[in-house]
């Protein structure tokens, strides 16, 4: 079984994550760019993963598990104040959001 | 026969990615995002990682892309946010950084990493939810008990964050 190797992992982590990074910049749904955030965290945890397949050590993925426990509470927080957010202002667009008068 | 599953799985990742980005509706968006975990999932378990791939299935996959459909549906925000755009110039500035990020990740990826490619054997048990936990619970024991005060102060201030004002609700009853 030849394996494939880590560079195309960092790879594919890097198109991923630039993918996310142009969703954040372009789209002004606030529900969208928090998946596109989820998206550049799971290509972190790609190249995380690649490099511990290439080092032969565990730590990368116990890292991984830690980034994916971190994004549920931070998806949790993150989505609370998106519904806090949508019953003072009735919208999720972010430029309607710009003032921080309550 | 790996290097034809990476490619496969790779492509519809990108892709499913890009739908992402691209697709006005949001709940479309959710669900390419689950589609672009699952293939990610895929590429775990290439990687030898079984049991970081049932997580990555049933923690986001499953359980956090839920809660944003969820929140989604709850809302109603759906619709697309595709027409306004107060600031003309953003969108092809934010195309241009994406393509010179990548050319850098790119180089990196094939240039800066001088990693040597181990053999099976060697990588074979690493993966294994044995190993993990052995290396969790004891390497990693402290960062573990910290990952569980973050999740209880996640779910506190979610409450907060979404408790209706006392004084609210009685002047509406």
């Amino acid at each position: 079984m030849n394996d494939v190797s880590t560079n195309a992992y960092v790879l594919l982590s890097a198109i991923l994550f630039t993918i996310g990074v142009v969703g954040v910049l372009t789209r002004r749904n606030a529900i969208v760019m928090f998946m596109s955030v989820e998206l550049m965290l799971n290509s972190a945890n790609l190249a995380l993963i690649a490099f511990s397949r290439a080092r032969a050590e565990s730590d990368g993925q116990v890292i991984t598990f830690f980034v994916i426990a971190v994004a549920a509470a931070e998806v949790a927080v993150g989505l609370a104040l998106l519904v806090s957010i949508f019953r003072a202002k009735q919208t999720t667009n972010v430029d309607d959001v710009s003032t921080l008068k309550g | 026969m790996a290097t034809v599953i990476f490619y496969l799985t790779a492509i519809v990742a990108i892709l499913a990615a890009l739908a992402m980005v691209l697709s006005p509706n949001a709940v479309h968006s959710a669900l390419f995002l689950i589609l672009n975990f699952c293939s990610v999932a895929v590429l775990y378990l290439l990687l030898r990682a079984p049991f970081l791939a049932a997580v990555q299935v049933t923690v986001y996959a499953g359980a956090i892309m839920v809660l944003f459909l969820f929140v989604i549906m709850l809302l109603g925000a759906e619709k697309a946010d595709l027409g306004s755009e107060p600031v003309g110039w953003q969108k092809p500035v934010a195309i241009l950084l994406g393509i010179v990020l990548l050319v850098e990740g790119g180089f990196v990826a094939y240039r800066g990493i001088r990693l040597p490619d181990m053999t099976a054997a060697q990588a074979n048990d690493i993966g294994s939810p044995i190993t993990i936990s052995s290396v969790l619970f004891s390497k990693y024991l402290l960062p573990f008990e910290i990952i569980s005060i973050l999740l209880l102060i996640a779910i506190v201030g979610t409450v907060v964050l979404t408790r209706r004002d006392r004084a609210h609700l009685r002047e509406e009853a």
